[in-house]
């Protein structure tokens, strides 16, 4: 074996135990039966997770992560498509600047956003609301939308759309049959980047959300600085098996369609 | 020609100030077989394009039927169009590609079946049905294409190189195939081509594309026979091209001076002046090669010639000669073959197969 090639793996592993370190830390700790959130762990039991699931604040804030999650999730999908559906359009002027600023909330600091929005929120009566933490959450969504389902247009040949026209479909039904069966797997991505973005959203949910609208991770944030529980490790865990069965889900998805390709 | 069916009229097709189509007249019959051919880049994509309403024309009007359809968009214009690529739905199996078109004009299911069936045997594809377009060869993808455009019979057929990725013996069969069905339904089919015999063979006529302008148009005959430029004469087949300047000019046609100072006669221009500079077309199968000048030569041309190279091309002998310092292309019969390369002959034709053309 060259050096190199020692060099390389000795890297790789480096860097995956860099990503994947603080994640193995947590996760024993969901299961500890002490009240205490460290090492070592007396004994394993799952009375965090019961606590997560019984105590109203932490109920409360899974209930308000998923409905605001899905509310992110269908308005960022349905904006994010149409927006990567219209700069799609080559004879649309300006097409390079609009496309640039759909991705502007991914690199714009969150706090600059937060503060905007909640400046902005109070004055149209949205602040502390649930439509005030989806819209701000769908913000930092969109992006994520639009490029996989622009990135899922890039594959659906124009010709074939044509084809589709000069054989007499109007263009929503060359849409209906032919695009959006082409774009979908792109969509579904996208959908499940969104939902995981509104997720483990803490910054602008700081800045808009009320003490009704506590989220998962948000309250995770305030609980870690009050008491710090083992509940936050539990919550971990969710969130972890959440982002792997969203991840299972993007990866079914495509194989499908790929599938369907083939055969 | 009885009123055109489909008529480009004075049409221009240009990207910001690069112009791919300029000042385009063309009048097509209803049930006429026209191909297009020329060169890569001269504008036939997009002459079809037009039609099929894909691309707006800069200036100029597209009339089908004695209507401009200029605000007619593309699924209402009932035209069929195989695409230079294919474009086959990638996520529906074959037979739902060809189904697709009866789909949109609502005929009823069990019609349908039938008809895409019957489509597919055509196409000799009616084992690959249930198959996606991803599974099929290039030529096999090229026929799903044509059944597609076929099955619900179009007015108008237009194909963009419909048979350039078939074998020869395929290509062949569906060009009979087309042909047929092309004289049975009464089709008006517009035809891409970049092989020249298939546009000779297929066509009722053939127009010539240079640069986005139509250089000569006709029957393939008048296409053959009698180029009018030194551009179609050139991409039709192969030529001899002969530049001289004429001596002498009566009724019966010209002398031309060639520049070895050969004369030759040539049974055109009558009217044009002596002392101009011509171009003349002759095919290499005019050309006879002998041992002496042969029966006819005391009304044609010949001039003694030493061969250069020979090349076996199965029916035929391409021969290439130099005829007095003038270099000529010669098609011979396979008995020649005992003409080596270095051995005399004299090259002889006629004055009427000699044709002017305009450079
Ligand atoms: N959208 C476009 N923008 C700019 N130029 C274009 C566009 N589409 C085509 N052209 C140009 O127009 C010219 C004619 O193209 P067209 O596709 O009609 O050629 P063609 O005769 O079909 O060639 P081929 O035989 O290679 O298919 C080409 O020079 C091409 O580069
Ligand atoms: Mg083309």
């Amino acid at each position: 074996m060259s050096m190199l090639r020692v060099l390389k793996i000795v890297f790789a592993v480096a860097a995956m135990t860099f990503l994947l370190a603080p994640l193995v830390a947590i996760l024993p700790l969901a299961f500890t039966s002490s009240v205490f959130l460290n090492y070592p762990v007396p004994s394993y039991s799952t009375r965090w997770f019961a606590e997560l699931f019984t105590a109203d604040v932490w109920r409360r804030a899974i209930i308000n992560s998923l409905v605001i999650g899905l509310g992110v999730t269908v308005l960022a999908t349905v904006l994010g498509t149409l927006a990567a559906l219209g700069l799609r359009e080559r004879r649309l002027p300006f097409s390079g600047v609009l496309r640039t600023a759909f991705l502007l909330p991914m690199v714009v600091p969150a706090v600059v956003l937060g503060v905007g929005m909640q400046l902005l929120f109070v004055r149209m009566g949205l602040a502390n609301s649930y439509l005030g933490v989806i819209f701000a959450h769908t913000v930092i969504a969109v992006p994520f939308v639009f490029v996989n389902v622009a990135a899922a247009l890039q594959g659906v040949d124009t010709r074939v759309e044509r084809a589709a026209a000069s054989l007499g479909a109007s263009p929503i039904t060359t849409f209906r049959r032919v695009t959006l069966p082409l774009a979908i797997p792109g969509i579904v991505s996208g959908a499940v980047f969104a939902f995981a973005t509104s997720l483990d959203e803490v910054v602008l949910t700081l800045f808009v959300a009320g003490p009704n609208q506590r989220t998962l991770a948000r309250q995770m944030f305030s609980t870690i600085r009050e008491n710090i529980s083992p509940a936050i490790a539990s919550a971990a865990f969710l969130f972890i098996v959440g982002t792997i069965l969203a991840a299972l889900v993007v990866a079914l998805v495509r194989w499908k369609s790929a599938q369907r390709r083939m055969a | 020609m009885t009123q055109p069916y489909i008529r480009f009229d004075k049409v221009t097709k240009a990207y910001g100030d690069f112009t791919v189509v300029e000042d385009l007249y063309l009048d097509i019959a209803k049930g006429e077989f026209v191909s297009l051919l020329g060169p890569s880049g001269s504008g036939k994509t997009t002459l079809l394009m037009m039609l099929a309403g894909f691309e707006p024309p800069t200036r100029g009007a597209v009339i089908v039927d004695e209507k401009r359809i200029d605000q007619l968009p593309p699924h209402r214009r009932n035209m069929g169009v195989v695409f230079q690529s294919y474009a086959l739905f990638p996520h529906m199996t074959v037979a739902a590609n060809v189904a697709f078109p009866l789909e949109m004009r609502g005929v009823p299911k069990a019609d349908r079946k039938q008809l895409v069936d019957r489509a597919l045997d055509m196409v000799q594809l009616g084992a690959m049905a249930d198959r996606k377009p991803s599974q099929l060869s290039g030529g096999q993808q090229q026929r799903v294409a044509l059944a597609r455009a076929l099955v619900f019979e179009p007015a108008v057929v237009l194909m963009d190189e419909p048979l350039g990725a078939l074998d020869k013996q395929l290509r062949e069969q569906m060009q009979l195939d087309i042909r047929d069905l092309h004289k049975r339904l009464g089709l008006t089919i517009i035809f891409v081509t970049h092989d020249q015999s298939e546009a000779l063979t297929m066509s009722d006529r053939i127009a010539v594309f240079n640069k986005g302008r139509i250089e000569q148009i006709g029957t393939p005959n008048e296409i053959y026979d009698h180029p009018t430029t030194r551009f179609v004469a050139d991409f039709i087949g192969e030529t001899n091209l002969l530049d001289g300047t004429i001596e002498t000019s009566d009724a019966s046609g010209l002398t031309l001076s060639l520049p070895g100072g050969k004369r030759i006669r040539v049974a055109a221009g009558s009217n044009e002046a002596a002392g101009k500079t011509v171009t003349v077309s002759l095919r290499p199968e005019k050309i006879r090669l002998g041992a002496d000048a042969g029966p006819s030569s005391s009304s044609g041309n010949s001039i003694p010639a030493t061969i250069l190279d020979s090349v076996y091309h199965g029916d035929h002998l391409r021969m290439v000669l130099d005829a007095e310092g003038t270099r000529l292309i010669a098609k011979a019969d396979r008995r020649f073959g005992d003409l080596q390369p270095g051995s005399k002959a004299v090259a002889s034709f006629d004055p009427a197969d000699c044709w002017l053309v305009r450079s």
